[in-house]
């Protein structure tokens, strides 16, 4: 038999449309997705709960730090919020709270603050290096009172992905209370541009960067994500399969 | 291989199970991870040295996106990729530590992998290259050992390139750098780790070329037999 190169393509070509065939198949995709499930329960096993990510040095910071996803919500409710320095800007803490909050941009600043050199890692497989100023999530958390069945913060965000469908994230309290777990509104020593999610953005620094939702509006504590958007506890989760646990 | 026991005349059981089971599963593993791989790669195909990289920063690397052909998904997405990486990565990690377990148990490294007295000499290497570059395969007895060029190579992909590749997949994820920080200090970051994981995916694939060419150079029906059933015929000392 003589191999020519066309034959070679049109075999692999032929085991990949099949490998295409099977992914399409839903019980294979169950199979096939529920890798997640394996590496967040073997990732959770091998850290301490609080094992931090890697802090770097001022002089391994990016030069610049790319901003990715939104570049601008550009929204009507949005650019008043900017025109007036979002000194109107609210973050509303709801949920499975004992009391609601409702906080502006200047009682942010006035908490405790955590700063933090850490690395933003693309799902698409970049990475940036920047500083972050911002509150503990911990600190809202416990302010608010968490009520004992939480399970997941979702994340409210004001950029719209089309259609009037809003950005949103969620973690769970295991990433919730992690010391390097931050609202930040402060990007390499300056207040968050609007590129990278000004006025507020979300980092929880041991995943993958569309978890570090940006333009935050409001937090919710909830005990499933069954609720929210389609379900899967986020906007790419639901919309592009996008694992929800972003540690891998 | 085997402590070759004969079978029927010029015939002996070469390969034990173990290693026929772990090597389909490999042919089928490292198929899925380079092709989902190449779609991943698709998402961001440029490459940096270092902690950090991305667009404005300066990359070593920079291609075109692979072709439909030969990634898994046909069509770029970013996604499924994943899910067929992320499902084969940990079949094929835990595969190979069971596979170097086993080996070291039945003393397959010990018998058949482990260079031999003499056999790094610079004349008996040397001997080994010529005979390589002549086809000059081995007959009768000496077919049944590894030669030198082959257990170099099996042990560079067994315990070199394999355990590198699982390494530098692990330093790219941002829960296991949190878990191992040892590990961005071995590879000298995430952005390095991206880049020797995706040169070393590509000298699998040269050593997965010169594979082929020398299983087909030797007999490919017996190889190929010999690794499914595990029966091998003795090629017949030369006249």
């Amino acid at each position: 038999m003589i191999l020519t190169r066309r034959h070679l393509l049109l075999g692999a070509t032929a085991t990949l449309s099949g490998c295409d065939r099977l992914a399409r198949n839903e019980s294979f995709r169950e199979t096939l997705f529920s890798a997640e499930n394996f590496h967040k329960w073997a990732q959770r096993g091998l850290m301490a709960p609080d094992a931090l990510a890697r802090e770097f040095r001022p002089d391994q910071i990016s030069p610049v730090f790319r901003a990715n996803g939104t570049a601008n919500p550009n929204t009507p409710a949005y650019k008043a919020l900017w025109r007036g320095g979002f000194a109107d800007w609210r973050l509303n803490v709801t949920g499975l709270v004992s009391r609601d909050l409702s906080l502006s941009l200047s009682q942010l600043r006035t908490l405790p603050h955590r700063e933090q050199i850490t690395r933003h890692d693309c799902v698409e497989g970049w990475s940036a290096i920047g500083k972050w100023r911002g509150v503990r999530l911990k600190t809202i958390l416990d302010g608010a009172g968490l009520r004992s069945n939480a399970r997941y913060i979702v994340f409210r965000c004001a950029d719209d992905m089309g259609g009037g469908r809003p950005y949103y994230e969620s973690i769970d309290l295991a990433d919730a209370f992690h010391p390097q777990t931050i609202l930040a509104f402060a990007l390499n020593d300056r207040p968050l541009s609007v590129a990278n999610g000004a006025p507020l953005r979300l980092r929880v620094e041991r995943q993958l960067g569309y978890k570090q939702a940006k333009y935050l509006m409001g937090i919710e504590a909830v005990d499933s994500l069954a609720a929210i958007g389609k379900g899967k506890g986020g906007f790419w989760e639901d919309h592009a399969d996008y694992d929800w646990y972003a540690g891998i | 291989m085997d402590r070759p026991t004969p079978m029927e005349a010029g015939v002996v059981k070469r390969h034990r199970l173990s290693t026929r089971l772990w090597h389909w599963l490999n042919a089928l593993l490292l198929y899925v991870l380079f092709t989902s791989g190449l779609g991943i790669f698709n998402a961001h195909p440029r490459l940096y040295w270092g902690q950090y990289g991305a667009n404005f920063d300066v990359a070593w690397l920079t291609l075109e996106r692979f072709p439909g052909w030969i990634t898994l998904p046909g069509h770029y997405s970013l996604a499924l990729s994943r899910h067929w990486h992320l499902a084969a990565a940990p079949l094929f990690a835990f595969a190979l530590l069971a596979y170097m377990l086993w080996s070291l148990a039945n003393r397959h490294i010990a018998r058949d992998l482990a260079f031999r007295r003499g056999e790094l000499a610079p004349r008996h290497v040397w001997q080994d290259i010529k005979d390589h570059a002549r086809l000059r395969f081995p007959t009768g007895q000496a077919a049944l050992r590894y030669n030198v060029l082959q257990k170099a190579s099996y042990i560079g992909v067994i315990f070199v390139m394999l355990p590198v590749i699982i390494l530098t997949g692990l330093t790219m994820s941002p829960g296991m750098n949190a878990a191992w920080p040892w590990l961005l200090d071995l590879f000298g970051g995430r952005q390095s780790a991206r880049s020797i994981h995706f040169i070393t995916a590509f000298a699998l694939i040269a050593f997965f070329l010169v594979h082929i060419l020398m299983v087909v150079l030797a007999g490919p029906l017996n190889e190929v037999r010999s690794m499914i059933t595990g029966r091998y015929r003795v090629p017949e000392d030369r006249p």
